[in-house]
């Protein structure tokens, strides 16, 4: 139930004068005659939780590669993981789809031709914070911490940015150099009425 | 105590239900049956003179008329992750629910609402879950607001094959404006306790995608909502039932829907949607990131592609006009292709952040014409000509499509998207 607000006397009285004056069908209007009651800081509602309860839920990962899991993945690995789990989507080496190219390090000059990892793709750590939330499609967070490591040394390896014999982890992953890195600029439309 | 899950008990509203039921049977039960055979005649077609035949009864849930059966268009990939509003067959500026536009990354999903909890943790004083009902005991506001994907337009122009058979739908219907309920994001800001330090958050979606996306804390304590109420009636699960984030005036992805985790930060999380999907490559290499805000956009929805006018005479030249910086304040309507331009008519109501029905009286002389848009809005901004458009962002950028488009109407009457002979 609604709390009652503390001027239902006050506003029984009102309802009275109201009444006499034949607008007692309209009790809104009567109550309104009465200072609504204070709204407080805080209502009282909601469930505390616990930090567990947070951390089964809390699957982000930062840049700087805060929420990053421990375990590790090797290309190698991961070439088998992206077969199984990836490569029907994605095409046998990133490139051929249908869905999102993945793979590809031609430059680029005014638009890229399509955003790739490798050509668009501005931190390293949103590969892990992606795919443990959205992918696979057919089963979206499934893959384990190993798997997800190694699937996407897999990736930055094809796209040029990592060695073959590299290994992902939660150290590793937020150190890889993106070349998109410093294209992205923050929005300044509103500073003008001129198109940007 | 209308709301679902307050006040009265469940049991109470069911049994009394029951007992108002049976004790209406027995005495209509033989009526029922002869008004039952009436309804289902009224029904079968729409008779030479209605008013000799009994016309249909009462029912639970209303439906469209035969004649008005609009439907939304799923976009051209399949299987579609978007579809899109029928502007052209609506009236006024709300967009009724079942026709809002959708965008999903992963499917819809079925989420319990008996076990739907929106949990708010980070940097916060107290961390907590608050369940549908939580939600709903906050006081509440109603808000009409549009909402517009950043992607919508983007066929409005092609550099490779300007279309000319494209519809309002087609090119702009990833719009649609509703009134929103629910409570504003800083009541539930203010229940855990922002600490000083924090600047942003994360919101995240209960979806397969579990969508997220950063938003600065400066606008989710500004008029930032939890929605559970869409045009009277619950949010429908394309909309983010059983609750959604509400940003007025921003791109539509940022408002999470199926919201289930918000958290406090002092920094964004980069997250693919920020990143790599929603950014706005630029000419000369950069990409604008976090652009949330829509820019002003009108767009006429009659008469445009596939309509011919049968005839010259009066008619009406309608349209939307929205703009994420403000009201709109005017829209000016040209029919020689920008050359001369004159006021059209706004109507009521003329809200912040919302869509405005244009209207413009015509009579068309038989003429080849030229039909264009253009608004503004109360920052000043005005809608740009696709020249500035391309001038300012470049030939392929594909989000915040915002600029004037343009219908051309020959002197048979048919109608076509006609920008590429502006260009």
């Amino acid at each position: 139930m609604r709390p009652r607000p503390q001027v239902a006397f006050g506003s029984l009285l009102v309802l009275v004068t109201f009444a006499a004056c034949g607008a007692a069908d309209r009790p809104g209007e009567a109550s309104a005659a009465v200072a609504a009651p204070a709204l407080p800081e805080r209502f009282g509602l909601g469930t505390p939780v616990d930090e567990a309860r947070i951390a089964a839920w809390d699957v982000d990962i930062r840049p700087d590669g805060t929420g990053l899991p421990p375990g590790s993945g090797s290309v190698e690995d991961g070439a088998a993981v992206y077969l199984l789990r990836c490569a029907a989507c994605h095409g046998p080496t990133g490139t051929e789809g249908p869905n999102n190219r993945l793979v590809g390090t031609e430059a680029w000059e005014d638009f890229p031709a399509t955003r790739t990892v490798g050509n668009y793709w501005p931190f390293a750590t949103t590969l892990y914070d992606y795919i443990v939330r959205a992918m696979p499609q057919d089963s979206p967070g499934t893959l384990s911490a190993d798997e997800t490591y190694a699937v996407i040394a897999w990736i930055l390896h094809r796209n040029e940015l990592i060695g073959a014999d590299a290994v992902m982890d939660a150290s590793t992953l937020p150190a890889v150099e993106m070349p998109a890195r410093d294209r992205f600029v923050v929005d300044d439309r509103l500073e003008s009425n001129v198109v940007r | 105590m209308s709301k679902s899950g307050q006040g009265v008990p469940r049991s109470i509203e069911r049994r009394t239900w029951l007992a108002a039921a049976l004790s209406g049977v027995a005495a209509s039960s033989l009526l029922r049956t002869r008004f039952d055979a009436v309804d289902l005649l009224a029904q079968q077609s729409e008779p030479a003179d209605p008013t000799k035949v009994m016309g249909r009864l009462v029912s639970e849930l209303g439906s469209r008329a035969p004649g008005e059966q609009p439907r939304r268009q799923a976009g051209p990939a399949a299987p579609s992750s978007s579809s899109r509003t029928p502007l052209g067959d609506l009236h006024g500026i709300i967009t009724p629910a079942d026709l809002h536009f959708e965008r999903h990354h992963a499917g819809v999903p079925a989420i319990d609402p008996e076990s739907y909890e929106l949990l708010i943790h980070g940097m916060v004083e107290r961390p907590l879950v608050f369940t549908l009902p939580d939600l709903k005991r906050f006081p509440s506001v109603s808000r009409i607001h549009f909402l517009e994907c950043s992607g919508n337009g983007g066929g409005a122009f092609n550099p490779a094959r300007m279309p000319t058979d494209i519809t309002p739908q087609a090119m702009d219907g990833l719009l649609s404006t509703s009134e929103w309920t629910g409570v504003p994001l800083a009541t539930l800001l203010r229940e855990v306790g922002v600490r000083p330090q924090a600047s942003w958050i994360v919101a995240e979606g209960g979806d397969a995608a579990m969508l997220n996306r950063s938003i600065p804390l400066e606008k989710a304590m500004d008029d930032a909502l939890i929605a559970y109420g869409q045009n009277g009636e619950g949010l429908r699960p394309e909309q983010g039932y059983p609750a959604r984030v509400f940003l007025p005036g921003w791109e539509g992805n940022t408002s999470v829907k199926w919201v289930r985790r918000i958290e406090v930060t002092d920094q964004p999380v980069m997250s693919r949607e920020e990143t790599s999907n929603y950014t706005d490559p630029l000419k000369g290499g950069s990409a604008r990131q976090f652009s949330f805000v829509m820019d002003a956009k009108s767009v006429i929805t009659f008469p445009t592609f596939p309509y011919a006018l049968p005839e010259r005479g009066w008619w009406e030249v309608q349209g939307l006009a929205w703009s994420g910086r403000g009201t709109i304040t005017g829209v000016d309507i040209s029919i020689d292709g920008g050359r001369t331009w004159a006021p059209a008519r706004l109507q009521q109501p003329v809200l912040p952040l919302a869509a405005v029905r244009f209207t413009f009286p015509w009579n068309w002389d038989g003429r080849e014409a030229m039909l264009l848009s253009r608004c503004s809005d109360e920052t000043g901004y005005v809608q740009p000509s696709a020249q500035e458009y391309i001038a300012a962002r470049g030939e392929q950028t594909r989000y915040h499509s915002n600029f004037i488009r343009a219908w051309k109407v020959t002197p048979d009457g048919t109608v076509t998207y006609g920008l590429g002979d502006l260009l």
